[in-house]
């Protein structure tokens, strides 16, 4: 299969505009003429939802979730990025889309982050202009804060709830095409499989959660838009109910999945406190903003923060890395934390955490000023903990947060599969081996609102006429019998342990042999593990109850096996890539000051990976990566 | 801690639905309610027992999804704190603990402790957005936002959505929810042109499935966010107002 990412011809500065006047139209009295389907209601989901009901199409789409505003971007706390320059600071466009190629350490498509770079600022206009109520200065502008892998001011934020408020903002607006009947939204609905014919894709399976009822429904065009795939380390700041299914099941069609092992591990969560832990909750980075991160020097040290004099502690970033000190990108805070706790110098009662301390900042500002920042934050953080984060500095650890690999996209946001498109985090194409924080809410709204709208205009323009699938047309019935065929498979099964068992027990396979650190004997081992537990769990798995009514473990089920099939996927690029990279750090491969060392010359390219049918390998496509305005270093943050 | 949990189970929307009585072991006081609830869960499954349905997905209190009238109060009785965020240090050794799902008119049991809230959705569909058609903002700071507005209108843009505020009214009402988000768009510059249609719409929609307030202000104290029932009378004015603002010869 060869690999054409289409990026346009010109300068990359020109390459979008001319993009868009290149690409053909649908007449706005056509557009009607189109379904498009669109999977996953979060920041991509919503803000396309709206976007091309507003246009004109009609827009049918899918959210497992009981209301379109619970979609997981809601829980992202601290920032948008853009490059306004409001600071004075010396952002603009250039620095933006440089700053997000080095801080993705040189594994992402230059065209695309320039674009990302360039439509950030209209994202911040139409969030403000939606109601979104970013954080203001007294004069009524817009206030910015710092994140990391960045000198410059260039994050807007409505509290800590930045996330919610750029969702309910999307949200809001697809309701609005809802009222007018441009979009139809189905809840408590999951896809569970594309249908393509003659290598295009047509439509999607559907389960309505509630009564079991499966069902297709027939599009011009598919767009998945349904987040990262975390939780395949069972603990993860992700939702519950994330998962992969949608697009492995377009994987399985033929769909490319492009850089499954990089995985993005956030350094500022709370660190676990038992083995019952469901989950892991973030404290956001802009924390790292007023708190200073540090454990003690003497790895026995074991009296309490505030008996511990400053000389006999160690700010371990702010000694490492002087320019950037606690704001260093996600990537390297974490292998930091990490190396700290491997040395033996975590702390808490199970040693498995690090001190962000606010001080400092305290005694500065006074508390009143860390309250109006962070409040929120450190609310959370005492309910959870029952510290009190004023008086007690917070303990984090990194954990499992984003992933930045997903199916591959050419410059159009298309996968490889055409008239299937994937946005925001289900996508791999902005954020290199690492994403920079705030990055995230800016890619699902850019290709949400500002990009996806125009692209899949040039593929639906030559289709006009075409008609839609009918749902009794034989593919349909092909993919509909093949998803009861796996949902009863499983109700079938009645064996001994329960879904969350199994997903446990991957999790951890996950978190030891493909985390923050991997090598080639864990990797291997991983390998030989996880074969062996999926076919323990598709023997053994015990789903209780019906297909007929509302069924979690039913559900839960179904994403389990596909995450078995997607982390064997993750250990295969893992241990193909000899190099570290990013969030990708390769024991084997590191510098004398144990900093991620990449190979340029073998491994400058997007590994693509070709769905090999059942128990044969996957097939690896490689997309060569060329910088010709960023220049390829060794990044420094010293 | 040992605790003794009644919980409701209900097989679906249409069947008769009961407490049934489950004593818990091994629950420690950093696990949250909800991770209380999967350990028994795994003990059900382990016994051959259909584990006890109920919703949640972020598990940090920003979702919506999860809650659950746990003694006869929405989400527990820690104050602002989502069924999620509570945390079993909240409880002893030997506590009896009722626990059931969101009660409202408006708010059907699908399924144990699961409900249908989509009657809120209803509300938002009738005019809680700002209509901009994406592409045609002006620049950010072309609109100022006084400071203390766009606070005030943070705060009430925090609502999650999860209904708290609803099964914890006498009358089943929604104004709370309805009133924050009137606050949370009407407060605000951006929201003025829209500001009385949209106060007249949502409120009319939310009449449709919702019980009338009457200023219990239990909602208020069940809000996992706090929103202040100040917004309810702000809605009330705006509602009012509307009335002949909205006037058609």
């Amino acid at each position: 299969m060869e690999l054409d990412a289409k990026v346009p011809a010109g300068p990359i500065q020109d390459k979008w505009d001319q993009h868009r006047f290149d690409m053909k139209l649908v007449n706005p009295n056509n557009k009607r003429r189109f379904t498009v389907i669109i999977i996953g209601t979060g920041l991509a989901g919503a803000s396309a939802a709206a976007t091309l009901g507003e246009l004109g199409y009609q827009v049918k789409a899918f959210t497992f979730h009981d209301s379109a505003r619970r979609a997981h971007s809601i829980a992202a706390q601290g920032g948008i990025n853009a490059a306004k320059n409001y600071r004075n600071d010396g952002d603009s466009v250039y620095r933006l889309f440089y700053d997000t190629v080095k801080g993705g350490d040189y594994r992402s498509r230059e065209a695309n982050v320039y674009r990302l770079a360039q439509v950030s600022n209209e994202i911040i206009d139409q969030c403000a202009a939606q109601g979104v109520p970013f954080a203001r200065e007294y004069g009524g502008l817009l206030d910015n804060r710092s994140f990391g892998g960045a000198q410059v001011s260039r994050t807007f934020y409505a509290r800590g709830q930045t996330g919610q408020q750029l969702l309910l903002g999307g949200y809001q607006a697809m309701e609005r095409q809802v009222r007018t009947g441009a979009v139809q939204l189905y809840n408590r609905s999951e896809m569970l499989d594309v249908v393509t014919v003659d290598g295009r894709a047509v439509g999607v399976v559907v389960r309505d959660l509630l009564t079991g009822e499966v069902t297709s429904h027939a599009g011009h065009a598919v767009v998945l838009a349904t987040g990262g795939y975390s939780n395949v380390f069972y603990l993860s700041t992700n939702a519950k109910n994330s998962n992969v299914t949608a697009i492995w099941r377009a994987h399985r069609k033929g769909a490319l999945f492009a850089n499954p092992c990089y995985t993005q591990i956030h350094p500022t969560c709370i660190p676990q406190s038992d083995e019952h832990q469901s989950k892991l909750t973030l404290m956001s980075e802009s924390l790292r903003n007023d708190g200073r991160i540090w454990v003690p020097a003497n790895p026995d040290d074991d009296r309490s923060p505030d008996q511990i004099p400053v000389d006999e502690r160690d700010y371990y970033l702010e000694r490492r890395y002087p320019a950037f000190g606690n704001l260093v990108p996600r990537d390297v805070a974490s292998r930091n934390a990490k190396m700290m706790i491997d040395e033996g110098k975590g702390v808490g009662e199970r040693h498995n955490g690090v001190y962000l301390d606010f001080n400092n900042s305290i005694d500065r500002l006074g508390s009143g000023a860390i309250s109006s920042r962070y409040g929120n934050l450190f609310e959370m953080y005492e309910r959870i903990t029952g510290e009190d984060p004023y008086q007690i500095p917070m303990r984090i650890y990194p954990a499992p947060h984003y992933t930045m690999g997903g199916l591959w996209v050419d410059y159009n946001l298309s996968t490889s599969i055409p008239g299937l498109y994937a946005i925001g985090e289900a996508n791999f194409s902005d954020h290199g081996a690492n994403r920079l924080g705030a990055s995230a809410l800016m890619q699902g709204l850019a290709d949400g609102y500002f990009v996806l709208p125009y692209t899949i205009g040039d593929y639906l323009a030559p289709l006009l006429g075409e008609q839609l699938l009918p749902a009794d047309h034989e593919a349909f019935g092909e993919a509909e019998a093949d998803v009861r065929g796996r949902v009863e498979g499983m109700l079938a099964v009645r064996g001994t342990r329960s879904v969350d068992w199994f997903h446990r027990e991957l999790g951890k396979i996950m978190w030891d042999y493909c985390g923050m650190a991997r090598s080639r004997p864990g990797l291997e081992k991983a390998l030989s593990e996880i074969p062996a537990l999926r076919e323990e769990f598709l023997t053994d798995v015990r789903v209780l109850g019906e297909n007929e009514s509302l069924n979690q473990s039913l559900e839960k089920a179904g994403r389990v096996a596909d995450f078995f099939e997607l982390a064997e996927l993750m250990c295969v690029d893992a241990l193909h890539r000899e190099e570290s990279c990013g969030g990708h750090f390769r024991d084997e491969h590191q510098t004398e000051e144990g900093e991620a060392l990449r190979d340029d010359d073998l491994f400058s390219y997007v590994a693509a990976w070709e769905f090999g049918g059942r128990g044969r390998p996957a097939t690896l496509h490689k997309e060569d990566l060329h910088f010709e305005y960023v220049k390829l270093a060794q990044r420094s943050y010293k | 801690m040992d605790l003794t949990l009644r919980v409701w189970r209900q097989a679906g929307p249409d069947a008769p639905g009961g407490f049934e009585t489950y004593q818990t072991a091994d629950v420690n006081e950093g696990m949250s309610f909800l991770e209380m609830l999967d350990t028994l869960n795994e003990r059900l499954i382990a016994d051959g027992k259909e584990p006890i349905a109920f919703d949640s997905d972020c598990r940090e209190g920003i979702c919506g999804s999860c809650g659950i009238m746990i003694d006869g109060q929405a989400h527990g009785p820690q104050r602002g704190t989502a069924t999620c965020q509570l945390h079993m240090r909240q409880y002893s050794d030997g506590d009896e603990i009722v626990v059931e799902p969101f009660r409202a008119a408006a708010f059907p049991i699908v399924k144990d402790l699961v409900v249908d809230r989509s009657a809120l959705d209803r509300i938002m569909e009738a005019g809680g957005y700002i209509t901009v058609p994406t592409g045609s903002a002006p620049d950010a700071n072309l609109i100022p936002v006084p400071k203390e507005d766009a606070e005030l209108s943070m705060d009430a843009a925090a609502c999650i959505g999860c209904g708290a505020c609803v099964a914890a009214c006498p009358n089943g009402a929604a104004n709370l929810f309805t009133g924050a988000k009137i606050g949370h768009l009407n407060l605000l510059p951006q929201g003025q042109p829209e500001r009385y249609q949209r106060a007249q719409n949502m409120v009319d929609v939310m009449e449709e499935y919702f019980g009338s307030c009457s200023n219990h202000a239990e909602c208020e104290i069940a809000c996992p966010k706090n929103i202040s029932i100040d917004f309810i009378a702000r809605m009330n004015r705006d509602y009012l107002k509307s009335k002949f603002r909205n006037r058609k010869e």
